[in-house]
């Protein structure tokens, strides 16, 4: 299973670079497609449907909005040549990539295989939930039942995220 | 879009609306809950407006009322956490509703309570971010 799992994150990566280099922006957008359903591969496999459903509900109407967009502005993307702030960024940019690296790679040693370690509540939770919440699917007694503040945080931010796109996207002031 | 697109959507539309609220209420037994029903929900909504077209600048009333329905819900999820200070061990989010057997549909307390606010929530939410784009574009001068 590592093995279909690396072969599919490979073709994630393949997807990430072709949208960062494509000439028309549509197909960028599609190639931004491809990481995302790749993504709902990999979780089917670890055994992660809730998340699965999440993702492929999520990604398809992100992509609705996103070719929307692209339709609507330009599909040409625009290039410009570097100039003194261009060249900033771009070292600034490289270090940060070379500082996260480190501690990626220094963290990593630390970890187990991806799939044999369980975390230190997990075991708890787990053992009788069923019984405790009284909820057939486990995920949901986790996340309404034992994990209810981060729900209800969740739902606080969507509320805050629509009300930032209706203040700032309004052009034409409501009388 | 052609009339072949305008029929097979609403054929289709009905279907996945009535799946979306299958997966909200079947949250606490099958895979799945408020957020990814929701979105589902939503998406059907989203598919119909997009296959018809037309004025959309008729859409302010519903804008409107999407927003108050969002507002309300997130109001009842708030309301039903505070609730479980009144019954029982008094803390915030307490199962106060009889569990039942696990595995029936009327079971978990107040859980499935929980998948239908966040559900109606997360569709209304989805859907204003998506009219809202939509109308404000056209209500802008060129």
């Amino acid at each position: 299973m590592e093995i279909t799992i690396s072969i599919i994150t490979g073709i994630m990566i393949i997807g990430a670079l072709y949208a960062i280099h494509a000439k028309d922006l549509l197909s960028s957008v599609i190639a931004c497609g491809i990481v995302g359903y790749s993504l709902v591969i990999c979780f089917l496999l670890l055994k992660a449907p809730d998340l699965a459903i999440v993702q492929i509900v999520v990604d398809t109407i992100t992509l609705i909005i996103m070719v929307a967009v692209v339709l609507d502005s330009s599909r040409e993307e625009k290039y410009s040549s570097l100039d003194k702030q261009g060249y900033v960024n771009a070292i600034t940019g490289f270090l940060f990539i070379v500082i996260f690296l480190w501690f990626f790679i220094a963290s990593i040693q630390e970890l187990d295989v991806l799939g044999k370690s369980t975390l230190r509540m997990a075991g708890p939770y787990i053992e009788g939930a069923a019984q405790k919440t009284g909820s057939a699917n486990l995920v949901t007694g986790v996340v309404f039942d034992f994990r209810g503040y981060d729900t209800m945080g969740e739902a606080v931010v969507l509320v805050t995220a629509v009300l930032g796109v209706l203040t700032i996207l309004r052009l034409k002031g409501k009388k | 879009m052609t009339l072949i697109v305008k029929k097979t959507t609403q054929l289709i539309s009905g279907m996945i609306f009535m799946y979306g609220i299958y997966v909200i209420i079947h949250g606490h037994l099958t895979p799945g809950g408020g957020f990814a029903g929701g979105v589902i929900v939503a998406g059907s909504l989203i598919l119909i407006m997009l296959a018809q077209g037309g004025d959309f600048l008729k859409l302010v009333k519903e804008e409107a009322g999407t927003t108050i329905v969002e507002s309300l819900a997130t109001l009842m999820v708030i309301s039903i956490a505070a609730a479980g200070f009144l019954f029982g061990t008094h803390v915030f989010f307490n199962n106060f509703l009889p569990k039942g057997i696990v595995g029936q549909l009327v079971s978990a307390g107040v859980l499935p309570l929980y998948n239908i606010f966040v559900g109606t929530e997360v569709a209304a939410s989805i859907f204003i971010i998506f009219l809202s784009l939509i109308i404000f574009k056209e209500e802008s001068p060129q």
